[in-house]
C-alpha cells in the first residue's frame, strides 16, 4: 500500500494517506484562477430589515440557496434560532414587549453571539456571504452590525422588507409561524394573536431605513412583496447580482415540472450525449406525458425544451408551443461523447478515475463539468424564478443541477441526484422549501444513474490546512508515491507525476481522507 | 381521463444553417413555434425617457438600444429632439423652449405625434420590438398621451426617468454632448452654456417627476443621481427585468478598455482553427510587448480578463499581473471542424462551408456554436464590463468580434467580419455617445486569419475550380429556412 504525495508550490507537501487512489492528477485540482468573476474580495453581510411576518427568513433562505449554488459559500444566521436556544421554552408574546429588561439582554446577547459565529465563518470557514436574519428594526441596532462590520472589513449590504398588505401578513403567519417551534403546542387562533401582538411590540420602535439620513448605506428596500423597489448605493458584483435576483422572485403559488426527454436510442446502447431520436418506448414516454400534464389541469403552462432533437421530440407530443433553450442541452461530454461508460474505462481510464473522485468539478477533456452547467444554466433558474408554471424537458446532468438549486443540495449530492427516465418531478415551493411530488408515468425504461463509486475524496483544496490556503494559492508540482514517515521527509519517493523537485521541504502537512 | 390514441408524432428536421430541429412536413420545414431562447416578451415596448435637459435621457437611450440589439432584440430609438431640429432647421435660442410661447409648443407637439407615428410604425410593420421614445417627458400629461397610444396599439410602456439635482454632473453632461449639437455650431461655448441652461429653466416649472403615490399602477425605473439610487416599479416581463438590470450596472466614470487576441499560436501557424494550441515565439514575442505597452499606459488598478484556453493565459502570464479565467471567453466552438483547416473544411464539409458563408453570423458548426451562440454566452461578460472599470479582455478573434460590435454597435451581419487581427490591441475608451477606437499594433509579425467576406452566390475559397453543390437560400418572414440545393460544377 503505497502513500501519495503532492507537492505544492515545492514549499508545502500534502500527504495523502489513503491507499485507494487510481491516480490524484486532476487539473481540476489546481488552484480556481477564478472561472467566474472574483465576486468578492470582502466578505459581505447580508442585514435583513423588517417586522415580523415580512419575508426575511423566506428572502432568507432563498438568497442563501441561490448563491451556494452559484458558487459563492453562504450561510444563514437567524437570530431567532439562537433565541430558541437561549430561552428553551418560549411563553408568549411579553418576551418580546420592549420594556422587559431581562428578555432584552437575551436578546441583544443572541445577536452578538449571531455576530460572532459570522466572524468565525468568514475567518474560519472562507465563507463569502453570511445572512444575517433578524428584525434589526431600529436604527440603534442596525449601527451596531455597521461598526462590527466596519472593525472586520465586511461590506454590508441591507435589506429591508415594507408590507402593509394585511392579507399578505396573515398568509405568511399561517404559511409559516404556526409550524414554529414557538407555536407548536398552541391552537391557531391563539397563535395568530399572539404573533400579532408580537408584531405590535416591534412596531412602536420601527424604524424604517431612512431614504435621507442613510444615503451612503447601500440597501434595497422591497415594498409590498415586490411590486416596487429601491436601491442605494449596489457597491459591487455580488451586490449587483442580489439586486437583481431579488427583484425577479416572487411568491404566486405555482409548479414546476421537471422531467427528461424519453428514453433516446442512444440511451439503449448505454451511450452518453450525442443527439438521437426517440426510441419507441421514448415516444410512448412523449405521449405518456402529454395525457399527463392535461390531467394536471395547468393554466398557462410554458414548456422549455432544450435544442436536442430528444427534448423536442418530446415536447412535440404535448401539442403546445414550446420554447428551445440551447442552455438547456446535456452536458458536453467532449472526447467521450457517445461513448459507454465501458469505453472510457477502457481508453481513457485516467479520465474516468478522475470523474469518480470529483464528479461535480471534473471536466470532460475538450467538454463541460457540472459545475460548468450550473453557470450556464443560472439564466434558466433566472427565469424559472420569474415565470409561473413552467415544464421544463432536458436531460439527466441539467436536470440533476435543476434540482439541486431547487432541493439546496450542496455540489457534492448533486452529481448523484436521482433523475430517472420517464418520471416528472413536480416542485411546489412551500413555507420555506419545496414540495416533490415524483410521478413514474409506468414506460419502462434504461436506467442511466450510475452510483458513486470511489472513496469520497473531498477537492484537495479543502484539505489544504487553512493557514496554508488563505495565503497562498497554489499548484501542484509533483505527485511521488512512496513509504511515508511521519514528520519526516519520505526516503526516495518515486516520481508518479510532475518535475522533481530539487529540495525536500522539512515541514510535511498531514491530511487523512475519509472513505465511504 | 380517456386514454388518447397516440398521436403520430410530427416529423423534426434539423435547420442546417442553425442546427436547430424543427418539425416538418414532406421535408420542407413547418412554420416553427419558436426559436428565441426565451420569450422576451409577448407585445412590443414603448421605452419612454422622463427628464429635464441634460440628465442623461439621449445616453440612456442610445446604450439601451444599442445593447438590446446586440442581444437580438431589435430596438430603435426616436429622438423627438431630431424631429424638431428638422422641422425648424434653424434654431434660434431658448425662447423656443420657453412655455409660453405658443408656436412653440404647437410644433413640439407635432414632432412628437410624427416620431409616435414612426414608433407604431416600426414597432407594428417593421419587426420592431423596443421602440425608446427620447423626450423630456416631463408633464403628467404628455406621459398620459403617450400611455393611450401605447394602450391603444397593445404596447406595454416602460418608464426611465433621470432624476439629478448636481452641478456638476449636469455641467459636464452640457459640455460633453450639447456644445457639439447642431443646435449651437455657431455659438462660442459660453453663449451655448448660458443659452442651454435658460433652457432648462423653461422646464423646470412644469417638471411633474414620476410620482410614487400618483404613478404607482405605471412602469418604471427612476435613475436618481447617476445611479447612486434607483427606484423600481412594477416590472412587467423579462425584457423590463433585463432592462432594469442593465441600466442599475451602467456607470459614467470615465474608462478604458482594451481589446486584444492571444498571441499567435501553434494552430493559427498551421491555418487551423480552433483548438488549444499554445503561442509560437512569436506570440510570445507579442506576450513581453503587450507587457511593456501596458505599463506604458499607466493604469490604475487593471483588471485581466483571458479565457481558458491555453493561448490567451499564456498572454496573460506575460504581463506578470492577476487576471481572471473566463470559460465564456472560449473562441467560438468549431465543432466536428475544430483544427481543421477552412480548405480541409470546404473539401469535407463543402455544404457546411457553403452555408456558413450564405449566413456567417447565424450559421452554427455541426456539434459547434455559432456567432449568436457567442453573443448569448458572452452577456454577462458585456453586463460585468460595464460594471468594471479598467480591463484588459485577452480573448479570441471571433470573441473579439462580438464584443467589439457591442461596443461599436455593429450589426449581425457586419460582426463576423470585423478585422481583430493578432498582435494589435484596441482600446476602447466611451466618449460622448459613443466608444473611441484607438487600435494599436504591437509590431510583431503574425499570420493573418481573417477571411473577407466572400462576394455574394460564391463560396470559392481555392481560386481554382471546385465542385461542390451550390446552395441558394431564403428566408421568409417567419424564419424559416427552405434550402434548394444544386449542383453546380464550377470552374
Amino acid at each position: 500500500m503505497n502513500d501519495y504525495f503532492i507537492v505544492l508550490n515545492s514549499f508545502y507537501w500534502l500527504d495523502l494517506a489513503c491507499g485507494c487512489l487510481d491516480s490524484f492528477l486532476c487539473r481540476d485540482m489546481l488552484p480556481k484562477t477564478a472561472s467566474v468573476p472574483q465576486f468578492c474580495n470582502s466578505p459581505t453581510m447580508i442585514v435583513m430589515v423588517g417586522l415580523p411576518a415580512r419575508g426575511k427568513t423566506y428572502i432568507s433562505k432563498k438568497l442563501t440557496r441561490y448563491l451556494n449554488w452559484i458558487g459563492v459559500p453562504t450561510k444563514m444566521f437567524n437570530v431567532g434560532q439562537y433565541r430558541r436556544e437561549a430561552v428553551k421554552i418560549y411563553k408568549n408574546f411579553e418576551f418580546f414587549k420592549t420594556d422587559n429588561e431581562e428578555a432584552m439582554r437575551i436578546r441583544k446577547a443572541c445577536a452578538s453571539a449571531a455576530l460572532k459565529d459570522v466572524s468565525a465563518y468568514f475567518s474560519k470557514e472562507q465563507g463569502q456571504v453570511a445572512v444575517f436574519d433578524a428584525t434589526n428594526t431600529t436604527r440603534e441596532r442596525r449601527a451596531v452590525i455597521n461598526s462590527f462590520a466596519k472593525e472586520k472589513g465586511y461590506k454590508v449590504f441591507f435589506v429591508e422588507s415594507i408590507c402593509d398588505d394585511p392579507e399578505i401578513i396573515a398568509e405568511n403567519i399561517k404559511q409559516v409561524k404556526f409550524g414554529s417551534p414557538d407555536y407548536v403546542d398552541r391552537d391557531i387562533d391563539d397563535a395568530m394573536e399572539d404573533f400579532v401582538q408580537r408584531i405590535e411590540c416591534y412596531k412602536a420602535n420601527y424604524k424604517s431605513i431612512d431614504d435621507e439620513k442613510d444615503r451612503k448605506l447601500s440597501y434595497i428596500k422591497i415594498f409590498d412583496v415586490g411590486s416596487r423597489y429601491l436601491v442605494n448605493r449596489v457597491q459591487d458584483h455580488i451586490q449587483s447580482r442580489i439586486v437583481y435576483y431579488l427583484m425577479n422572485i416572487h411568491v404566486t403559488p405555482r409548479s414546476i415540472y421537471l422531467s427528461r426527454h424519453g428514453e433516446s436510442e442512444l440511451n439503449l446502447l448505454g451511450r452518453i450525449g450525442g443527439d438521437s431520436g426517440l426510441s419507441p418506448r421514448g415516444q410512448k414516454y412523449a405521449n405518456a406525458l402529454a395525457t399527463f400534464i392535461k390531467g394536471q389541469k395547468i393554466s398557462d403552462l410554458k414548456v422549455w425544451t432544450s435544442h436536442m432533437k430528444r427534448t423536442i421530440q418530446t415536447a412535440e407530443a404535448l401539442g403546445v408551443p414550446y420554447e428551445q433553450w440551447k442552455a438547456l442541452n446535456e452536458i458536453d461530454a467532449g472526447v467521450c461523447e457517445e461513448l459507454t461508460y465501458e469505453e472510457i474505462q477502457e481508453n481513457l481510464p485516467e479520465e474516468f478515475a478522475l470523474r469518480d473522485q470529483d464528479k461535480y468539478r471534473y471536466r470532460y477533456p475538450k467538454g463541460e463539468s457540472y459545475e460548468d452547467l450550473v453557470h450556464r444554466l443560472e439564466p434558466v433558474i433566472m427565469e424559472l424564478e420569474r415565470q409561473e408554471n413552467v415544464l421544463v424537458v432536458c436531460h439527466q446532468a441539467v436536470m440533476r443541477c435543476l434540482l439541486a438549486y431547487f432541493l439546496d443540495k450542496p455540489a457534492d449530492e448533486l452529481p448523484y441526484l436521482r433523475c430517472p427516465l420517464h418520471t416528472v418531478l413536480k416542485l411546489t415551493p412551500i413555507a420555506y422549501g419545496c414540495k416533490v411530488e415524483p410521478f413514474f408515468l409506468n414506460i419502462e425504461a434504461v436506467n442511466t444513474h450510475r452510483e458513486r463509486t470511489a472513496p469520497q475524496i473531498s477537492n484537495i483544496r479543502n484539505r489544504v490546512p487553512a493557514h496554508i490556503s488563505r495565503h497562498q494559492t497554489f499548484d501542484i508540482v509533483a505527485v511521488f508515491v512512496g513509504k511515508y514517515k511521519r514528520n519526516s521527509p519520505p526516503e526516495k519517493p518515486s516520481l508518479l507525476w510532475g518535475s522533481p523537485v530539487s529540495r525536500l521541504p522539512s515541514a510535511v502537512e498531514s491530511c487523512s481522507i475519509d472513505h465511504h | 381521463m380517456e386514454d388518447k390514441t397516440p398521436s403520430i408524432p410530427r416529423e423534426l428536421t434539423q435547420n442546417p444553417l442553425k442546427k436547430i430541429w424543427m418539425p416538418c412536413k414532406n421535408g420542407l420545414p413547418e412554420k416553427h413555434i419558436s426559436q428565441r431562447k426565451v420569450c422576451m416578451t409577448n407585445c412590443p415596448t414603448l421605452i419612454v425617457t422622463v427628464g429635464l435637459p441634460a440628465r442623461g435621457k439621449t445616453y440612456i437611450s442610445k446604450k439601451l438600444t444599442r445593447y438590446l440589439n446586440w442581444i437580438g432584440v431589435p430596438t430603435r430609438e426616436f429622438n423627438v429632439g431630431q424631429y424638431r431640429r428638422e422641422c425648424m432647421k434653424i434654431y434660434k435660442s431658448f425662447e423656443f423652449f420657453r412655455p409660453d410661447n405658443e408656436e412653440g409648443l404647437k410644433i413640439r407637439r407635432q414632432c412628437a405625434s410624427a416620431a409616435l407615428n414612426d414608433v407604431r410604425q416600426y414597432l407594428t410593420e417593421q419587426g420592431g420590438q423596443v421602440a425608446v421614445f427620447d423626450a423630456t417627458n416631463t408633464t403628467r400629461e404628455r406621459r398620459e398621451t403617450i400611455i393611450q397610444f401605447a394602450e391603444q396599439n397593445g404596447f406595454k410602456v416602460f418608464f426611465v426617468e433621470s432624476v439629478c439635482e448636481d452641478p456638476d454632473v449636469i455641467q459636464e453632461n452640457i459640455v460633453q454632448v450639447k456644445l457639439g449639437s447642431p443646435d449651437y455650431t455657431n455659438c462660442n461655448t459660453e453663449e451655448a452654456v448660458e443659452d442651454f441652461m435658460k433652457r432648462i429653466k423653461c422646464y423646470e416649472n412644469s417638471y411633474e417627476t414620476l410620482d410614487e403615490v400618483l404613478d404607482r399602477d405605471l412602469s418604471y425605473i427612476k435613475i436618481m443621481d447617476v445611479g447612486q439610487r434607483y427606484l423600481v416599479n412594477r416590472v412587467l416581463d423579462h425584457i423590463q427585468s433585463r432592462i432594469v438590470y442593465y441600466l442599475m450596472n451602467i456607470h459614467i466614470t470615465p474608462r478604458s478598455i482594451y481589446l486584444c487576441r492571444h498571441g499567435e499560436s501553434e494552430l493559427n501557424v498551421k491555418g487551423r482553427i480552433g483548438g488549444d494550441s499554445g503561442l509560437t515565439p512569436r506570440g510570445k514575442e507579442f506576450g513581453k510587448k503587450l507587457s511593456q505597452f501596458i505599463k506604458s499606459q499607466g493604469i490604475s488598478d487593471l483588471k485581466v480578463w483571458t479565457s481558458q484556453m491555453k493561448r490567451t493565459i499564456q498572454t496573460a502570464e506575460a504581463l506578470s499581473v492577476p487576471y481572471e479565467q473566463w470559460k465564456v471567453l472560449n473562441e467560438i466552438d468549431a465543432g466536428v471542424c475544430e483544427e481543421m483547416m477552412y480548405e480541409e473544411i470546404q473539401d469535407n464539409y463543402p455544404l457546411e462551408f457553403a452555408l456558413r458563408d450564405q449566413d456567417k453570423y447565424r450559421y452554427r458548426y455541426p456539434k459547434g456554436e455559432s456567432y449568436e451562440d457567442l453573443v448569448q454566452r458572452l452577456e454577462p461578460v458585456i453586463m460585468e464590463l460595464e460594471r468594471q472599470e479598467n480591463v484588459l479582455v485577452i480573448c479570441h478573434q471571433a470573441v473579439m468580434r462580438c464584443l467589439l460590435a457591442y461596443f461599436l454597435d455593429k450589426t449581425a451581419e457586419e460582426l463576423p467580419y470585423l478585422k481583430c487581427p493578432l498582435h494589435t490591441v484596441l482600446k476602447l475608451t466611451p466618449v460622448a455617445y459613443g466608444c473611441k477606437v484607438e487600435s494599436i499594433c504591437l509590431n510583431v509579425d503574425a499570420v493573418n486569419t481573417h477571411r473577407e467576406r466572400p462576394e455574394v452566390g460564391t463560396t470559392s475559397y481555392h481560386t481554382h475550380s471546385i465542385t461542390g453543390p451550390f446552395l441558394q437560400c431564403m428566408f421568409t418572414n417567419e424564419s424559416v429556412l427552405r434550402c434548394r440545393m444544386s449542383h453546380h460544377q464550377i470552374h
